[in-house]
This record gives C-alpha cells, sequence and structure tokens, in this order.
C-alpha cells in the first residue's frame, strides 16, 4: 500500500496554546478582583461597569469558555490530527473557528462591562453573541467531522469520541437555552418563564458543567495521561461503558440546581435520581485515569505534568462524589446558597481543569516548539503553589458554608431566630473571603512562574506550522460480512457485550423520567392575585437583571421554617408565570427577595429606605458588603423601549390588554409619580424617568401579589402602598 | 412544566443520536479490539510503523 504524504497542522495548535495562556491569566485576575469585592466593597471602585454584579459572569465564563475553552480547542486539534493520521480537515475553518472564538470573547468582556446580559448564568450572552456561539461551535464539529471522515487510521480512539460528544451535547444545550425574542440589538426576553425557564436554565447549566467542562476534559486526559506516562490506558473497555453511560445520564440531572424551590416534587427527585446515579460512570473516569499510572507512580515524582494530572483526575473524582451527595436534599438545604458550592466549583475548575490544562500545556507546548521545557523546576513550584492554592480556597469556603447554614437556621430558647439579621451571617464568614484573595493570588503566582517558563521555552524552540508525515490511505472496513463469519458469529463478539449495557442505560433513565410523567398530572398551579408587572416595574426588573444583582440575591424562598420566618412565605410556581427570565439566582450573598415587596412581611423596606441603600448600602448598614448604585438617581431609563417591551411580553403570553403597549409609558410616568411624590415626604427629590424609580418599584412589586389584602381588581392601578 | 416534554424530548434526541453513534461504532469494528489501539496511540508520532490493516 502506497504512503501518503501529509502536513500536520501545528499553527492552529500554537494559536490555541497562547490564547489559553492570556484568557487563563485574565480569568484568574478577574477572579481576583471579585474575590476582593467580596471582602471588601471599596473595590467595585464605585463604578458601574467594575461592579460585582457585572464581573462575576466576566469570570465565569472568562473561565469556562475563553481559559477551558482554549485549552480544549488547543489539545483536541492537536491529538485529532496524531490520532487519526491526518490534517485538520480546513485550514479555513481552522482560523475561523479560532479568530471567531477570540472575537465572542472579547465581546463577552465588553458586553458584561456595560451591563448587556440575560442573566442566565454561564450564558449570559445576548443574543447576537449567542447566534455567534452557535455558528463557530457548528464550524468547530464540522471541522472535526471532516478530518475523521479523511482520517488514516479505521479505530477512532477513545479520546475523539469524547470530543464528539462534547460537540453535539453543547450545540444542544446552546440551542434550547437561548430562544428568546429579541426587542433591541442588545436585550432580549426568553421565552420560558418562571419555573419552566429555571428547568431549562439549570439543564442548561448542569450540562455545561457535563459537555464543556467534563466531556472533552476527560478526552484530553484519555490521549495526553498516556502520553505523558508513555503507558496505556488501563483499561479501554471501561473507557468505552463509562463513556456512554456518562453522556447518557448526565442530561437528566440539572434539576439537583432547584431542590427544595418552587419545582414539582417529581422533578426534583428525578434530578436526584440521576445525580446519583452518575457516580458510576464518572469514577470510571478517575479509576481508568489512575490506574493507568499504575507501575509508573516513580515518573509521577519526577514529572510535574504527571503531578498535574494526578491531582487534576483525584480533584475530578472527589467532585463528582461531592456533586451527587450535594444532590441529595437533606445535603443540598445546607450546600445550596450557600459557600458549598462556591468550593466545590473550584476544585472542580481549579484542580481538574486546571490541572488537566496545565498538564497538557506542559506536556504539549516544547513539543510543538521542539524544545525541552525551560524549567521542570519552575513547573514543579507551580505545582504546589498550585495545589496549595486550592486547599486554601476550599477549606475556607466550606468552613464559611457550614458556619452560615448553622447561624441562618439557629433559633432562640423562645423560638425566635438568633440572628434574624442576614448581615450578622455574612459579617461573621468575612474573614473566609479574605483568605480566598490570598488562594487567588497564590493560584495567580503559580500561573505567571508558568507563564514565563513557557515563554522561555518557546523562545528556546520555533514551531514547525506544518510538520511533514506519512500514513498509508485508509482501506475501508466495510460491512462485517467474510465468507467465513456469519451474522451470529458477528453478534457474538465483545461488542455485544457493550450494546447490553448500554441498553441497560438507557431503559433505566427513560423509564425513571416516562413513567413520572404518564402517571403524575404535571401543570403550574396559577394563582389568580398575581398580576404582570407594571411598564415601570418591567423597566425595574430589566435594571435589577441588567446589574447582575441575582448574582447575590436570590428570588426564591424554601420552605423551611428558618427561611419563612426570615424572608416571608415559602415561594409557590405560581408566583413566577410572568418572569421572562426567572431570577432565582444561585447564592445568597445579600439576603433573598422574593417577598421584599411585600408590606407586612419581614423583607419590606419603604422607598426611602431602598433610596438611601442604593445611594450608600454602608450607611444603612455599616458591614454591609453591597456595592453602591448611586447612578441609579442620574440614569434615565428609556422610555422609547417600553411599548417595545410590552409587546415583547405580550407575544410572550404576558396578559396585558389590548393597546396596552401605547398606553405603556403613560402608565409608568403615573406610577412613578407616586414614588416620587413618597419620595418627597421624606425630603428626597428625584425626577421620575430615573432608574431609582423603576427599581423601587419593581422591588415593591416582588411577592405582593398573593398577600390576601391587595390586588383585588387587577385593572386598577396599584403601587403595594 | 411543559417544558419538561420539551427537555424530555431533546435528552431523548442525544439519547439517541448517543446510541446511533454507538450502533455504527460497532457495525464499523470500533470495539472489535481493545488492547491494540490504547497502545496504537503511545506511537503515534512514528506514522510508519505502526500501520496494520485496518478492519
Amino acid at each position: 500500500m502506497e504512503n501518503q504524504k501529509f502536513y500536520y497542522d501545528n499553527k492552529s495548535v500554537k494559536l490555541f496554546l497562547l490564547a489559553t495562556i492570556i484568557w487563563g491569566v485574565v480569568a484568574v485576575l478577574v477572579g481576583i478582583l471579585v474575590a476582593c469585592q467580596l471582602a471588601f466593597p471599596a473595590f467595585n471602585f464605585g463604578l458601574e461597569y467594575t461592579t460585582f454584579g457585572r464581573m462575576r459572569p466576566l469570570h465565569t465564563n472568562a473561565v469556562i469558555f475563553a481559559f477551558v475553552g482554549n485549552a480544549i480547542f488547543a489539545g483536541v486539534y492537536y491529538s485529532m490530527q496524531k490520532l487519526l493520521k491526518a490534517r485538520m480537515f480546513s485550514d479555513v475553518l481552522s482560523k475561523i473557528h479560532f479568530w471567531g472564538w477570540q472575537l465572542i470573547i472579547v465581546l463577552a468582556a465588553v458586553t458584561f462591562a456595560f451591563g448587556i446580559s440575560t442573566s442566565k448564568e454561564y450564558a449570559e450572552l445576548e443574543w447576537p453573541i449567542d447566534i455567534l456561539v452557535a455558528v463557530v461551535w457548528v464550524i468547530f464539529g464540522w471541522n472535526m467531522i471532516g478530518t475523521i471522515i479523511k482520517r488514516r487510521v479505521q479505530h477512532i480512539y477513545a479520546a475523539i469520541w469524547w470530543y464528539l460528544a462534547t460537540f453535539i451535547g453543547v450545540a444542544l444545550l446552546h440551542v434550547v437555552n437561548s430562544f428568546e425574542l429579541p426587542i433591541s440589538l442588545i436585550k432580549s426576553y426568553p421565552i420560558y418563564a418562571g419555573a419552566q425557564d429555571a428547568v431549562v436554565q439549570w439543564w442548561y447549566g448542569h450540562n455545561a458543567v457535563a459537555f464543556f467542562l467534563t466531556t472533552p476534559f476527560l478526552g484530553l486526559m484519555y490521549y495526553y495521561l498516556p502520553k505523558a506516562a508513555n503507558r496505556p490506558i488501563y483499561s479501554y473497555r471501561l473507557s468505552i461503558i463509562h463513556f456512554w453511560s456518562l453522556i447518557f445520564l448526565y442530561m437528566w440531572a440539572g434539576p439537583h440546581h432547584l431542590l427544595y424551590q418552587a419545582l414539582p416534587d417529581w422533578v426534583q427527585a428525578l434530578g436526584v435520581t440521576f445525580s446519583i446515579m452518575l457516580i458510576a460512570p464518572s469514577w470510571g473516569g478517575m479509576i481508568n485515569g489512575l490506574l493507568t499510572l499504575r507501575g509508573a507512580w516513580d515518573k509521577v515524582r519526577d514529572s510535574a505534568v504527571l503531578k498535574f494530572f494526578v491531582v487534576a483526575v483525584t480533584a475530578y473524582g472527589m467532585s463528582t462524589f461531592e456533586g451527587p451527595m450535594m444532590s441529595l436534599k437533606n445535603v443540598n438545604q445546607m450546600t445550596h446558597f450557600t459557600d458549598w458550592t462556591i468550593a466545590h466549583t473550584h476544585i472542580a475548575g481549579m484542580a481538574w481543569n486546571g490541572g488537566i490544562a496545565f498538564g497538557m500545556l506542559y506536556w504539549l507546548l516544547p513539543r510543538i516548539f521542539r524544545t525541552k521545557l525551560y524549567s521542570e523546576k519552575l513547573a514543579n513550584a507551580h505545582f504546589w503553589i498550585a495545589t496549595l492554592s486550592i486547599l486554601v480556597y476550599a477549606i475556607p469556603l466550606y468552613w464559611s458554608a457550614v458556619t452560615q447554614w448553622l447561624m441562618l437556621r439557629e433559633y432562640t430558647p423562645e423560638g425566635f431566630l438568633a440572628y434574624p439579621n442576614f448581615l450578622e451571617t455574612l459579617t461573621q464568614i468575612l474573614p473566609m473571603y479574605t483568605l480566598r484573595i490570598i488562594s487567588g493570588i497564590m493560584f495567580l503566582t503559580g500561573f505567571l512562574l508558568m507563564v514565563y517558563n513557557l515563554f522561555k521555552t518557546m523562545a528556546a524552540g520555533s514551531v514547525e506550522a506544518d510538520e511533514a508525515a506519512e500514513a498509508p490511505a485508509l482501506v475501508k472496513a466495510g460491512s462485517r460480512n467474510p465468507l467465513n463469519e456469519t451474522v451470529h458469529r458477528w453478534m457474538e463478539r465483545k461488542a455485544v457485550r457493550f450494546s447490553i449495557w448500554v441498553f441497560i442505560a438507557l431503559f433505566i433513565g427513560g423509564a425513571v423520567q416516562i413513567i413520572p410523567m404518564i402517571f403524575i398530572k404535571s401543570n403550574i398551579p396559577t394563582i389568580d392575585t398575581v398580576t404582570p408587572y407594571t411598564p415601570l416595574e418591567l423597566e425595574g426588573r430589566d435594571i435589577y437583571v441588567k446589574e447582575g444583582c441575582y448574582t447575590c440575591h436570590s428570588q426564591v424562598i424554601r420552605p423551611f421554617r428558618w427561611e419563612t420566618d426570615r424572608y416571608g412565605d415559602y415561594s409557590k410556581i405560581g408566583e413566577f408565570v410572568y418572569d421572562h427570565p426567572f431570577l432565582w439566582g444561585s447564592r445568597r450573598t445579600g439576603p433573598d427577595l422574593a417577598r421584599a415587596g411585600y408590606i407586612n412581611g419581614p423583607m419590606y423596606k419603604n422607598s426611602a429606605w431602598h433610596y438611601n441603600h442604593f445611594m450608600d448600602p454602608q450607611k444603612m448598614n455599616e458591614q454591609s458588603i453591597m456595592p453602591r448604585y448611586d447612578w441609579f438617581a442620574k440614569k434615565d431609563i428609556n422610555l422609547d423601549m417600553t411599548p417595545n417591551k410590552i409587546r415583547a411580553m405580550q407575544t410572550l403570553g404576558v396578559p396585558y390588554p389590548e393597546g396596552f403597549d401605547e398606553k405603556a409609558v403613560d402608565e409608568l410616568l403615573w406610577q412613578a409619580d407616586q414614588i416620587v411624590a413618597e419620595l418627597k415626604l421624606s425630603g428626597i427629590e428625584i425626577e421620575p424617568t430615573k432608574e431609582m424609580v423603576a427599581m423601587i418599584a419593581y422591588l415593591h412589586k416582588l411577592g405582593r401579589d398573593i398577600e390576601p389584602n391587595t390586588n383585588q381588581n387587577p385593572d386598577s392601578h396599584e403601587t403595594g402602598e | 412544566m411543559n417544558i419538561f416534554y420539551l427537555l424530555i424530548g431533546v435528552s431523548l434526541f442525544a439519547a439517541l443520536i448517543f446510541l446511533v453513534a454507538f450502533i455504527w461504532a460497532v457495525r464499523d469494528g470500533q470495539f472489535d479490539d481493545n488492547d491494540t489501539p490504547a497502545r496504537r496511540m503511545l506511537f503515534d508520532d512514528d506514522s510508519i510503523d505502526e500501520e496494520e490493516n485496518p478492519g
């Protein structure tokens, strides 16, 4: 058979490697900034562009899509070509993929700073960028599948299966979660409302973890770990089994992010069940990774690359055990809304994704540049600093989670909440937030050691952009029908065993999901007194979304006595039917606001209080870590957009009367005047079109509707006073 | 929870894609040999030596 000559594309790999390093530094820097903001509010700098609410999405997106994303692409582009003995399908697609992705990252950074955000966690990008993401993602998949088609090796190695699952999984999640109705180039409303939006969002959110942070990195593990150890993977068979079971099970576990919240019980139980089942395939990956090093642990002692891989795989095992445990409802009441989840994600992010990415960078970059790593010693130093920093991160935050939870649920012997003021529980854990900053600085120090080490390495070598290689063309295997092999014989091959396993996995998953669907009539119990937002409240809600208030304040009260005593009656599904998007939040750095507008409730504050609090939170509560929002008093809401927003809401099924869009501005000004008049009684002068007025109106709407004494007539003007 | 019908559909669709991929993989002989691929990838820098008759 003739050997075909071809060239590996190393230039794309190099570009993605450089992007990984650069965005990694940015992501960690922003992480340190948000950590500083939580410990010392002065780090919000008094600017609207740099508040925590806007920087937190920037941090999460930079880590996930910029740092981890580029690491995935670098790893995939290198390993795929080598495994398939083929150049990437198209240089043009590779180029569009690289520059398109970097453009998305820059657009994300800019739009988040300007408060252009959908508020859906890890999907905060607005619709034009969503479309760009979809296009670039399809180009990535097209490039991969094209390469597979023109491969020169019959067998598709395990790593590539994970890459393909990544492509399919992310494409599905991104498209379904991004159905939104645009009202301008920079603003849209999701088509889902309330509990439904929550279910879709966390189906996405959970599976973004699965198909962006897990499956591609398992693929990288299956390539780079055996390469670095120069040993075959422990069990190729296990890699196949845990691949098929993991990709199937993950898709169903999303509701574990919504336990005890306004969601039918069976959906919660379903999410928990699948989460527990996920331990098995997840640990398949950990076991396979660690046992590959069986008999090669002496190499681990000498190699920083392998050390990073070992910590990464171990952390993966711990996180995928911790995750299912956190999905148990009794554990979840502590871990949800506290720092436990933050610690959990950072162990996974810093150790698992970071470890695999760092190990891969140290292994791959010298190969691409055809030289040796500049300093193994520095790499080892990076390893120890990074590993220590993870402990400095996780332990204080676990401590803080338990402390805050115990304080929140503590009662005096007389039966009152021991710490009725949420702020007391936060002040108690602030020292832990200072420790977190130290962890961030440590992690960054290690990172910068790597940057120095790698740039020195690059300077010593040079990239062969097109590396020559030879391999025979692929002879199609054809159908499995040689003369001496009957169909039955073919059926008996090893593959059958795998089919059975997959069938069992599919059947269990399907049965658990479908049977309750048939036997339980599920619907959203609506509540008659719940009315749509007035135009002013809607404008306020959009500001709430824009400023990222949901990053610290939840809007859903769980049915525990210590929550209902503190925040008001527990949340009902029917309360959220007009919420595009839902704003339940995922971490309470501040108190829950679901009943902030319920006049007889514990969370109610009058207009003047809100005004003063936005102007300077520390004046109202000395210990508060909330940034000031004094620009609310200066900036006007855009009344030109108000009719558009009402029309969009009507399209989405919110029952405003016919022609209400025409009257919306008048209605808005009427309600604003009430608030302005009320503020005037407290000696505060403000124009009715300021953002402040809309925010106060919105906060006074929250949870007000199930108050039995208001809103008997939904058509009458209601201000909640 | 009408949205669950869509999500079940989408999840099953994803599962179906994976199932089809699995069946294709079995038929294509991807799982016939569970030892060689694990070793072969270690030698992929040396493009000529480890070529074997595919399938």
